[in-house]
């Protein structure tokens, strides 16, 4: 059958596309999009490496089918710095060191991200719940929680 | 394979009604997209129910709360009437995967996906929950320990679809609460599930309660006799070992790696029980 035309607003911008079906929207904004800054680590859910907002809410974009975007705001990791402004988040797991290999760290950005807007002040282990849906393979979390703590107290000053 | 996203009832019913070669309904996704990818299911078609109106809105009615079997886990929690009334469904649900999942799963989902480990599952039934399923015949109301049969066998015909659940009007001093087994903190499967609602009278004796288990049968369990054993008594001691005795003798659990019978039967009575005495705190203090 034909595929899907879709439209959607991707990191503000007005973007249309083709599917299928099966596509999800991990591989349209990897693969169509060229927007590969979301990682596909397990594609069940379980590792939150394709995490992204739709409209708002944080969710695994594995999990997600292109088709079903049509008409909705997606935010990804491309969306976070402006311009060459880094993200108070980005700027701390850069000074915190709070990645090694890297594949897992646009979905903590997203997740944490997410959380920080919801919560300016989470305890860590609120952080480490809201976080559970992020693995990282090389194990780095305490790194992870430290530097999200950090952007914490920057963006509440502003 | 087709995916179509009607906006009403009728045409969801119909879609489902004629396809050929096996439909599914999609909700939130998180366990079909996985069985699809798994190539555990291969639809021909595919049934978005999320632009029905009914599937997605929490509202009152019948002096209870109509939940939209497409509301996501995230949009319960944030519900704060739903909370304060009903804390075991919203904290059931809320157990089920990831803050991610949390964005897209969904309690028509949880059911249907017809698993005896679903969280939400033994809170709905503790709860009283009433399915509502439309079909090719409008719908009808089945409660929730009647739409599940078996392992991902569920009692809904062809063309049906849940469109949401009708959680009963709340009398004074009344709670629910469910707790599950799990091998880590987050994360993971019941290896053993419970929820419990109960009313409670000025004295604090129970006057009517519910006592429901997942992951310990093919399908999750409204266990009578349980909530016999609490119902009359102030949840003493004596209760208590009732209320674990009548939990334990109703598991009928397989042995597997992440629990053996025994341990199920046992964690069974042990979560029962403390999910009795946090639902009994609950009723007495509002």
């Amino acid at each position: 059958m034909a595929k899907h035309h879709v439209e959607a607003i991707v990191n503000g911008d007005m973007v249309e596309f083709l599917c299928e079906t099966e596509e999800t929207l991990l591989d349209v904004l990897r693969d169509t999009l060229h927007l590969t800054g979301s990682k596909e680590g397990c594609s069940s859910g379980d590792c939150g490496a394709c995490s992204v907002t739709l409209d708002g809410r944080l969710v695994c974009s594995c999990l997600v089918l292109g088709c079903e975007v049509g008409g909705r705001k997606i935010e990804t990791i491309e969306g976070m710095a402006k311009g060459d402004t880094l993200h108070p988040l980005q700027q701390r797991f850069l000074e915190h060191a709070a990645l090694q290999c890297g594949i897992c760290t646009p979905g903590f950005l997203m997740a944490s991200k997410a959380l920080l807007e919801r919560n300016p002040n989470p305890t860590e282990t609120e952080i480490r719940y809201w976080l559970a849906g992020n693995l990282c393979r090389c194990t780095g979390y305490d790194k992870i929680i430290t530097a999200v703590q950090d952007a914490a107290v920057a963006m509440r000053k502003g | 394979m087709r995916y179509e996203a009607p906006e009403s009832m009728e045409k969801a019913v119909a879609l489902l009604a004629g396809a050929n070669g096996g439909a599914r309904v999609l909700a939130g996704g998180t366990d079909l997209l996985v069985q699809m990818r798994a190539d555990v299911v291969d639809p021909e078609l595919i049934v978005d129910i999320k632009k029905i109106r009914e599937t997605r809105t929490i509202t009152q009615d019948k002096g209870g709360f109509r939940i939209g079997a497409a509301v996501t886990g995230a949009e319960l929690k944030e519900h704060t009437q739903l909370k304060q009334a009903w804390p075991g469904v919203v904290e059931a649900a809320n157990l089920i995967g990831s803050t991610q999942v949390q964005g897209r799963a969904t309690l028509g989902g949880n059911l249907c996906n017809g698993s005896p480990a679903a969280d939400s599952v033994p809170a709905l039934m503790a709860a009283g929950a009433v399915a509502t399923i439309a079909g090719p015949n409008g719908t009808r109301d089945l409660p929730v320990e009647d739409v599940m049969l078996g392992p991902r066998q569920l009692a809904l015909q062809r063309g049906e679809f849940v469109v949401s659940f009708l959680l009963p009007p709340r009398p004074p001093r009344s709670a629910d609460a469910y707790l599950r087994f799990i091998p880590r903190t987050e994360m993971d499967i019941a290896v053993v599930g419970a929820g419990v609602n109960v009313t409670v009278d000025g004295a604090g004796t129970i006057t009517a309660g519910r006592v429901s288990l997942g992951a310990v049968a093919p399908r999750v369990l409204l266990v009578a006799p349980a909530a016999q054993a609490i119902v009359g008594s102030r949840l003493d001691e004596a209760a208590q070992e009732r209320l674990a005795a009548a939990a334990r003798a109703a598991c009928r659990p397989i042995d597997d790696k992440r629990g053996t019978t025994e341990f199920r039967i046992d964690v069974a009575g042990v979560l029962a029980r403390r999910a009795a005495l946090i639902a009994l705190d609950r009723a007495r203090t509002r």
